[in-house]
Parts: C-alpha cells; sequence; structure tokens
C-alpha cells in the first residue's frame, strides 16, 4: 500500500469515534436508500405489471377519440382480421381483439348498468388475467355461444350463479335495439373493485350478432413481452397500420394516464427523501473533516515548512474522505443488501397496506427484490456527495501560512 | 439545581467556542428539521384533503343502513323505518346535522348514450354544505326541493351522454317488486367536482320523486350524520346508535370507506416515523460534535472536577449544550418551514400528474397543512432524542477524573 | 492542630514496566497558616504529595487529614464538597474556563458553593481589587496575560477563604518578573487571609519565598529547612 494511503489510514484512527460516528452516518443512510429504493422500483414495476396485465394491456389499436369518449360508433373495423394481421405480422400470439359498449343486464331480481366486452375467447387469456382468474365455471370457449363471464361482485348483486340466465339489453352499432339472453358460465374475481362488479365478457361472434357490429369492433389489445419494449413494438404496428387511415395506435401511459403519473408523484417525494439523506450525510463529513483538519493545523504547518506543499495535504484530506466514503459505501451497501435479500423472502408489510394494495392493484404483501442498480445507485451518491463536501476543508489548507500554523494552539 | 443558570450561559458560550463546527451543526438541524414540518405539512395536508373530500363524498362522519344494503345497495335494503319516524328518533338522540336519501344503481339514458350511475333522491335543504355539491356553482340551478322534478347531473356526464342543460334524459331503476321503473327528467343543474368519478357516477332527484318513481313513498336506504371532528365520531355513533335497536346498522366513515380509514392511521404513523429517522441521519452528526466538543474541553473539566463541581453538573452541561444547540436548530428550522409554506398555502397546482392524483384519490391542487399538533410533536420529539443522543458523550464527561483530565496533554 | 497531616503515605505508579514510587512512606505534617514549598526534581513526587493533600488523588496506604477531619477514605462526592469550600487550587495552566471573564470564573465558583446571587459580584470584585486586577473583571482569559490570568486564578482560589491554598507550578509559564509578583501576592494573602499555603516546584527562586521548605526525592522527604522569606 502506497504511504500516502497508509497515511490517510492512520489519520482517520487517530480519532477512532469520530471516524465510526462519519461511517455510521454514511451507513444508516445508505442502508435507508438501498431498503426504499429496492421497495420503490419493486412497487412500480409490480404496478404497472399488475395492471396492465389485468385488463387494459401494453398497447391498443383504437378509433381516434375513442380514448375520450368511448361511443359505441368509433370502431375499428374488421377487428379480427386486423388482429389476425398483426398476430402474423409480430409473431405473436398475446393480441386479442374487443368490442365493448354499455348495456343493462338483468337478472331475474336486479339489474345493473355494467360495460359488455366482447372477446375472442382463444387469444384474450393470454392478453388478460381474467380469464385466469375464475373462481367458478369456465370461461369463453365458442366464439358463437351465448355464454357469459362476470365477475364475483356483480353475481353477488345481481343474486345469480352458475347456469343462471341473464339478459342484456342496449343499442346496436347502428343505434336499434339490442337484446340477448345469455347464461353464466363463469365467474371471476379479480380483486379489483371496479372489474369485479362492473364487467362482463362474451364472445366476439356474439357480440357482433347482439349489437350488428357488422365485423367492426372498438380495441385490438397487444401485450409486449416485457414493458421496455413497447415503444419499439408501438413503432412496428404502427408502421403495419399505416394503410388503414381510421385507427391509432396507444400505448399503456395514454391509456392509463393515472399510472405513470402516481409513479412520478410518488418518486418525486421519495426523491426529496432521498436528497435530503444525502445533504445530512454530507453535512456529518464536512463537519468531521473541518475538524479533523483544523486540530492538525499545527502539524500541517510543520509539514509545510519541510517543504510540502499545501495541495498534498488537501489530497492527503481528500484521500482520507475517500477511505472513509468507501467504508461507508461498501458496508451500507452489503447491510442494505442483506436487509433488502432478507424481505424478499420474508416480505414485507405495514399497517394499512392492506387498503392501498386493493387501491393500487398489488400485492398485500411486497417483495423487494435486491438487485446491482438499488444496491449501488444511493450509496454512490452518497460516496459522491462526500468527497464534494471534502472539497472545501481541502481547499482551506491552501490558505494556510506554516508559521501561523504552528503558532496555533 | 442552584447551578443550572450559570450552566446555561457556560452551554451557550461553548457553543460557539468553534464557529464554524456549530455553524455547520445548525445549517444540519435546520435543513432536517425543515425537511420534517415540509414533509409533513405536504402529507398532511394531502391527507386532509382527501378526508375531506371523502367524507363530503360518502357523505357524512356516520352512516346508517340496513344491514344488506353494503353488500347489496339496492330498493330492497329499504331502511326499516320510515323517513318521519327517523326524525324523531334522531331529534330524540340530539343529532343536529344529518340527512337521509334514497340511493340506488340506476341507468340514465340520453339521447345517444347510456350509463350506468348512483341515483341520489335528496332534500336539498338538510344536504347543503355536507356533500360535494357546492349549490352555489351549479351551472343552472340545483334542485330547490324534495319534489323538484329536474335533474342535477355532473358536467361530465352530461359530455359522456352527449346531452346538457335543459334536455331530457331518462332514469331507469328497479322498484322493490324488481320491476321498472323509469322517468324522463329535465337536467336543470350541472356540477362540478374535484374527482371525474364522481361527476360522472352521480345524479340528483328530488327525495319525494324518487320515492314516487321506485315506488317506496316515506322511506329512504341511506342516512348520514355530521358531528364536530372527523378523527373523533365516537360520541356521534354512540348517539346514533339507537337506530339499531330498530334493525339498522350504524357504521364510522372509517368502516364505510376502509381505505380512507386506514390513510389516517397511516399519516400518523409516517408522521413520527418521518421524524425519527430524519433524526437519527442528524444524531450521527450531533454526537460526533459532542464527543468533539468534550474531547477538546477536558482540561476545563478537570479543572471543574477539581473546583468541586459535582459529575452531574458536567453531564448537565453537555446534555444543556445539545438541547441547546438543538433548540437554535430547530427555532430556525421552523421559522424556513413556516416560511415555506406559508406563500404555499394557497395551493400547489399539480395538475401535471392529475390522473394519478386521482388515481390516490387525491385532488390536482395540494394544499399543505401546518398544524400546531404536528409542529410541537416535531418539536419535542427531536429534543427528546437529542436528550438521549447526548447522553452517552455527556456521561463519559462526567466520569473523568480529574487527575487525569488535568493531567492529560 | 495542623492544617494538614499525613501518615505514612505511598504511592506507586506503573508505567512502561516500571514501578515508581511517587510516595515512599511520606509523612509530614503542616502548620496551620503555613507557607510551605515542596520541591523536588520532576517525578519527585510533589505533585503526587500534593493531590493527595487536596483529596485528588488517593493514596495506595497511609492517612491524611486535614483539620483534623480524614479525608483518604471520604468519597468522591465528599471529597468534591471539601475541594469546593475548604480547599483553594492553583494549577500550573488552564486554571480558567476560557468561555467565562474573570469576574465570572470567580463568581461560577461562589454560585457552585452556594453564595448569595446579590453577594457573588461585589465579592468577586472586591477580591479582583486585591490581586490587583480591578479593571479586568470583564476580560475574557485569552485576552490576558499568562500572570493576569494566573492572579485570578489565584483570586478564585481565595475568595471563599478556604483554609488550604494548594499551587502547583504556579509560576511554571511566567517570566521571571511576573512569577516574583505571584510569589508576593501568596505572600500576601498568607499574611492577611491566614490560609495556609502549599506549593509544589521547582523554581529555585520560588523556593526562597517558603518559610517552610520541604525537598523531596524519591517519593521521601530528605530535607526539612524552616527558613526566612525573601
Amino acid at each position: 500500500m502506497p504511504l500516502v494511503v497508509r497515511l490517510a489510514w492512520r489519520n482517520l484512527w487517530r480519532q477512532p469515534r469520530r471516524t465510526w460516528l462519519t461511517v455510521g452516518a454514511m451507513v444508516f443512510s445508505n442502508v435507508l436508500l438501498v431498503f426504499m429504493m429496492s421497495l420503490q422500483f419493486g412497487t412500480y414495476g409490480l404496478m404497472i405489471d399488475n395492471t396492465l396485465q389485468m385488463f387494459t394491456g401494453h398497447l391498443q389499436v383504437q378509433a381516434p377519440g375513442f380514448k375520450d369518449e368511448q361511443k359505441m360508433r368509433l370502431v375499428v373495423e374488421d377487428v379480427v382480421a386486423t388482429a389476425d394481421r398483426l398476430r402474423l405480422e409480430l409473431q405473436s400470439d398475446t393480441i386479442a381483439a374487443r368490442a365493448t359498449t354499455f348495456a343493462l343486464v338483468s337478472s331475474e331480481a336486479r339489474s345493473f348498468g355494467i360495460a359488455i366486452y366482447g372477446v375472442e375467447p382463444a387469444y384474450e387469456p393470454r392478453v388478460s388475467n381474467i380469464p385466469g382468474l375464475l373462481q367458478e365455471g369456465r370461461y369463453l370457449a365458442d366464439s358463437n355461444a351465448t355464454d357469459i363471464v362476470i365477475g364475483e361482485t356483480l353475481a353477488k348483486n345481481l343474486k345469480v350463479g352458475l347456469g343462471d340466465e341473464l339478459t342484456l339489453l342496449g343499442s346496436g352499432r347502428d343505434g336499434s335495439f339490442a337484446a340477448a339472453v345469455v347464461t353464466v358460465v363463469g365467474v371471476f374475481r379479480s380483486g379489483v373493485k371496479d372489474i369485479d362488479r362492473n364487467i362482463a365478457e362474451i364472445p366476439l361472434g356474439l357480440f357482433d350478432d347482439v349489437f350488428f357490429m357488422q365485423g367492426a369492433g372498438h380495441q385490438v389489445v397487444i401485450v409486449a413481452p416485457a414493458i421496455e419494449q413497447v415503444p419499439a413494438l408501438q413503432m412496428q404496428v404502427q408502421a403495419l397500420l399505416e394503410d388503414r387511415p381510421g385507427v391509432v395506435v396507444h400505448d399503456w401511459d395514454v391509456l392509463q394516464p393515472g399510472l405513470k403519473q402516481a409513479i412520478q408523484a410518488d418518486l418525486s417525494s421519495a426523491f426529496f427523501m432521498y436528497a435530503l439523506l444525502v445533504i445530512l450525510v454530507a453535512f456529518s463529513v464536512l463537519n468531521t473533516q473541518l475538524m479533523s483538519v483544523l486540530e492538525r493545523t499545527r502539524e500541517f504547518g510543520i509539514t509545510m515548512s519541510l517543504g510540502l506543499k499545501p495541495g498534498r495535504l488537501g489530497r492527503l484530506v481528500i484521500l482520507e474522505t475517500a477511505i472513509m466514503g468507501l467504508l461507508g459505501l461498501a458496508i451500507g451497501a452489503s447491510l442494505g443488501f442483506v436487509v433488502v435479500s432478507w424481505l424478499s423472502v420474508s416480505g414485507f408489510a405495514y399497517p394499512g397496506m392492506d387498503e392501498m394494495a386493493a387501491q393500487f392493484n398489488l400485492p398485500s404483501r411486497l417483495y423487494p427484490q435486491p438487485s446491482w442498480l438499488t444496491s449501488f445507485a444511493g450509496p454512490l451518491v452518497v460516496f459522491i456527495f462526500s468527497l464534494l463536501s471534502a472539497l472545501y476543508p481541502a481547499l482551506r489548507l491552501h490558505w494556510l501560512h506554516p508559521v501561523a500554523a504552528m503558532r496555533a494552539a | 439545581m442552584r447551578t443550572l443558570s450559570v450552566l446555561w450561559m457556560l452551554a451557550y458560550r461553548n457553543l460557539w467556542r468553534n464557529h464554524r463546527r456549530t455553524i455547520i451543526m445548525l445549517a444540519a438541524i435546520a435543513i432536517g428539521v425543515w425537511a420534517m414540518i415540509i414533509m409533513i405539512a405536504m402529507m398532511r395536508g394531502m391527507v386532509e384533503e382527501m378526508l375531506r373530500d371523502g367524507i363530503e363524498t360518502l357523505p357524512g362522519h356516520v352512516q346508517a343502513h340496513h344491514p344488506d344494503y353494503m353488500d347489496d345497495p339496492s330498493i330492497s335494503n329499504l331502511i326499516p323505518v320510515s323517513d318521519a319516524e327517523l326524525t324523531t328518533i334522531m331529534q330524540q338522540a340530539g343529532v343536529s346535522v344529518w340527512a337521509s336519501r334514497v340511493k340506488v344503481p340506476a341507468v340514465v339514458t340520453s339521447e345517444r348514450e347510456s350509463r350506468g350511475v348512483m341515483l341520489l333522491g335528496i332534500d336539498p335543504e338538510s344536504e347543503r354544505g355536507l356533500t360535494f355539491v357546492d349549490y352555489d356553482k351549479v351551472e343552472g340551478r340545483f334542485l330547490d326541493g324534495v319534489d323538484d322534478s329536474g335533474i342535477v347531473i355532473g358536467r361530465k356526464l352530461a359530455d359522456k351522454l352527449e346531452t346538457g342543460l335543459g334536455k331530457r334524459i331518462v332514469i331507469m331503476s328497479q322498484n322493490p317488486d324488481n320491476e321498472i321503473a323509469d322517468r324522463g327528467f329535465r337536467v336543470v343543474g350541472l356540477f362540478d367536482a374535484n374527482m371525474d368519478a364522481i361527476e360522472e357516477g352521480f345524479v340528483f332527484i328530488g327525495k319525494q320523486t324518487a320515492q314516487t318513481l321506485l315506488g317506496v313513498p316515506g322511506m329512504v336506504t341511506e342516512v348520514f350524520a355530521l358531528g364536530d371532528d372527523y378523527r373523533n365520531v365516537d360520541a356521534l355513533v354512540a348517539k346514533m346508535s339507537v337506530l339499531q335497536d330498530s334493525g339498522i346498522l350504524v357504521q364510522p366513515w372509517q368502516d364505510v370507506d376502509t381505505y380512507l380509514g386506514a390513510m389516517v392511521g397511516m399519516m400518523d404513523g409516517f408522521v413520527l416515523v418521518w421524524i425519527v429517522v430524519i433524526f437519527l441521519a442528524l444524531s450521527f452528526g450531533l454526537v460526533n460534535t459532542l464527543v468533539m466538543a468534550v474531547f477538546e474541553r477536558v482540561r476545563e473539566i478537570g479543572l471543574m472536577l477539581a473546583l468541586g463541581m459535582k459529575p452531574s453538573s458536567i453531564l448537565g452541561q453537555i446534555i444543556l449544550e445539545s438541547l441547546l444547540l438543538l433548540a437554535i436548530g430547530l427555532a430556525i428550522g421552523n421559522v424556513l418551514a413556516w416560511a415555506t409554506i406559508k406563500p404555499l398555502e394557497s395551493g400547489i397546482d399539480v395538475s401535471a400528474v392529475a390522473e394519478g392524483m386521482q388515481m390516490m384519490g387525491v385532488s390536482s391542487t395540494l394544499y399543505p397543512k401546518l398544524t400546531m399538533e404536528d409542529v410541537v410533536l416535531t418539536n419535542v420529539v427531536v429534543l427528546v432524542l437529542g436528550f438521549f443522543a447526548s447522553l452517552s458523550p455527556a456521561w463519559r464527561a462526567s466520569r473523568y477524573e480529574p487527575v487525569e483530565a488535568i493531567t492529560k496533554v | 492542630m495542623a492544617a494538614v497531616r499525613c501518615v505514612d503515605l505511598c504511592k506507586t505508579y506503573h508505567q512502561g514496566g516500571e514501578d515508581i514510587h511517587a510516595l515512599d512512606h511520606l509523612s509530614i505534617d503542616i502548620e496551620t497558616g503555613g507557607f510551605v514549598c515542596l520541591s523536588s526534581p520532576s517525578g519527585g513526587g510533589k505533585t503526587t504529595l500534593l493531590n493527595a493533600i487536596g483529596g485528588l488523588d488517593r493514596p495506595d496506604s497511609g492517612e491524611v487529614y486535614i483539620a483534623d477531619q480524614r479525608i483518604d477514605n471520604l468519597s468522591k462526592g465528599e471529597l468534591a464538597e471539601l475541594r469546593l469550600h475548604n480547599i483553594g487550587f492553583v494549577f500550573q495552566a488552564y486554571n480558567l474556563i476560557p468561555v467565562l471573564t474573570a469576574r465570572e470564573n470567580i463568581e461560577f465558583v461562589m454560585q457552585v458553593q452556594g453564595v448569595a446571587s446579590k453577594d457573588r459580584k461585589p465579592r468577586a470584585l472586591a477580591i479582583l481589587e486585591e490581586v490587583g486586577l480591578a479593571g479586568l473583571s470583564d476580560r475574557r482569559p485569552a485576552e490576558m496575560s499568562g500572570g493576569q490570568q494566573q492572579r485570578v486564578a489565584v483570586a478564585r482560589a481565595i475568595v471563599s477563604k478556604p483554609a488550604l491554598v494548594l499551587a502547583d507550578e504556579p509560576t511554571a509559564n511566567l517570566d521571571s518578573k511576573t512569577a516574583d509578583e505571584l510569589m508576593e501576592l501568596f505572600t500576601e494573602l498568607n499574611s492577611t487571609h491566614g490560609s495556609t499555603f502549599v506549593i509544589a516546584t521547582h523554581d529555585e527562586r520560588v523556593m526562597q519565598y517558603a518559610r517552610r521548605l520541604v525537598r523531596m526525592l524519591d517519593g521521601r522527604i530528605v530535607d526539612d529547612i524552616a527558613q526566612h522569606a525573601t
């Protein structure tokens, strides 16, 4: 080890308690940062995936204006053909066509206004979690059968179960009266209040029939293999559909603006907290190093009169700070990693989380995942700011006068 | 204790022996305290808004229904006693601010579109100011009595239905015999609300009109009442519990909307956690400062002990120094926070993330709220924790042997 | 009654593998109102003896009496009380609390002793005048010369008229003229107030002021001379 590093190391241990307290501040902040970041990013990812995979998907092909006003007449013509074509061109089967309208669904006991979706039974399970969340019965199969699947809450409110009949009443694409009688073949529970209460799915073929769609629908839902691939996929789909003037391709951010925004809002408040921690640690380091420099005034004075330039002494101070910073980084990141790893197995929950979970499509117990990014991003920033805060004490040495320094107490 | 006043003087002057260190420490404390209070005010403001909106939406601090109504909010689950009897009971129970309504799901149809909504048959006078509708801000007019033949809907709903003031829309619901009950209404007023969901989901008609339409003369489905303080509804619940004798379920708002209820509890917990975490980040620097200060004054401490001062006085001195440092930092931090929040009290516009906010149940303007309790809590917690943080260095200082201390080089 | 009586004191330090006998079966009586110098080369035991007399340090064995009261077996708290009310200390350096002015340094001790607040200021000012520092009452130690600081220390030591004043190398950091002035002050106070003065020193000039000179070597008394002060 070069002499200057040895010197820096030993200087740190002249005041062991002071050094440990400063490193302690770093470790504390680092562990907090690692913990919070893993929790956050894990949660965001989960929130997005859960919400999108439930029903929305990553991209949707729609008629312009449909996303703002779901009017029956804003259709995607030949929706199944469009979906087929995309499936072929993109070599993917996580693409499904849908049609939707508002209708009155009536059982013997009750009636409710809900949103009816006509779906492709073969492909809908690939773009939505709902088919997989059936509590009773089975999902739709035949595209023309008079089957319906409804949410658990709706089933309860309608007072129906498997095998019971429901009447659908609404308006067709041409504005005419539309009605059908369907049989409940499946009941699902998504855990999302709105979905369980307000959504029912029937086969697209039946929908087309009942509501006089003439082959048109309202959405083609596309799910990408990973969320990072969505922008590229969007461009691909747009290119493929250039020859269809009547459609637009929206990504999930446009379809669910609240999602990204909720994350952004959360991020800014978290960022505030992170910045604060970093600043407080920087102050701690500033204080320590300033004191350490001041109490060595006499010593530095002697060293300088022996011929050493103040620059070298300044570098020594920076080096000492760097060593402390590395200690703080290493210990903090490791400890943080351990904490997160432990939590990734045992899970993390706080009081009030259940209700938040229901609201945001999150599980009621979080399992943050340790990662390189989350383990090092925070501690690295702390390290850098610690070095920066040592600049002032280091620079002060430039103004040190050897003789005056030696006379100092 | 007779020496307390001179200890204060010593503590104060000792703080200023080392300008730089004290100033740096004060800056750190001030920033930490500032951040504590700012964050708390923001969160408190957000939750209070959320609560106020939530309680206005529910509405009320306490609600009463038929026991099955919460699961099945339909006309079959009327409150077992008549509106007139209710009035008598509530009057005898001494509840002054309350109202009853007919609240059932319905379908609203315009020429072009249909929507599922919650139909509210109300007594406008008794509900004035208690709900999310500001009667004065309604475009057109609000209902003028229980037998008003008009309907008031949300602006966003009017847009979705492609209808407007003066136009006719049809309300369709069920009567207790499961027969369709429908009637046309003229739109006499349009209201705006913070949340889209509210503007699209609720329509108002006169209570008597509703009772006639639905075939339930003199009956209601929901009763709500307001007390003085949403935090403390036990008294109100107690008063209304007499309703339970008639087979009516009485619930405080926390049970009606568990998400809201959880928010409040979480908020209080969050406040404390936030303060403690920031303090811990500061504590390393604080203890370091005290340790260094004691170290520099070893001889002086030895002197004082030699002169006959009791070790407990030394302990007291160091603790006082720490408390004084914190007190000054707290004062600065408090003032800074107040100065930051005051100009923002008229609201922070976060409409950029409006939809995200709505997802969380928060409106798109944030109103920070500084409460006396929060400020006092922050200051007290910091001082108490500071006391404990200073114990170790103070204890060590008081344990010095005069001889060793005096002869320390 | 002797002001101080030490009987067969022993104190051994272990440093760097060696045993140093700071006090080796040492006995001494000091009469009330005396002006005694303890002298020894460095490490000869004078400071240790002074500390033992002042209740700052406990001997390994032997007895120490102050005004016929045994002190070597008192608790720390009782010793603190003793030092507070009955003994005045003047050290070589770092005698004063840096953040307090001269007057406040003196008032500080009085406050700890329990003197009423209305009496403290006048007495402090009076004692400062007595030691010749009337105009410096509001100066902090850093604003005074070494000699002035020592005078303030002396003032503080005697403000409550203790029976015993112990000084450990009080002139070591002073130039010869100032040292003389300080010793003159001691002598004067000794005769005016009648307090017993015990001064540890290895400065020959200081020793000349003593009416009794006790020379120590390796923890024992090797010479005990009565002499006329200069």
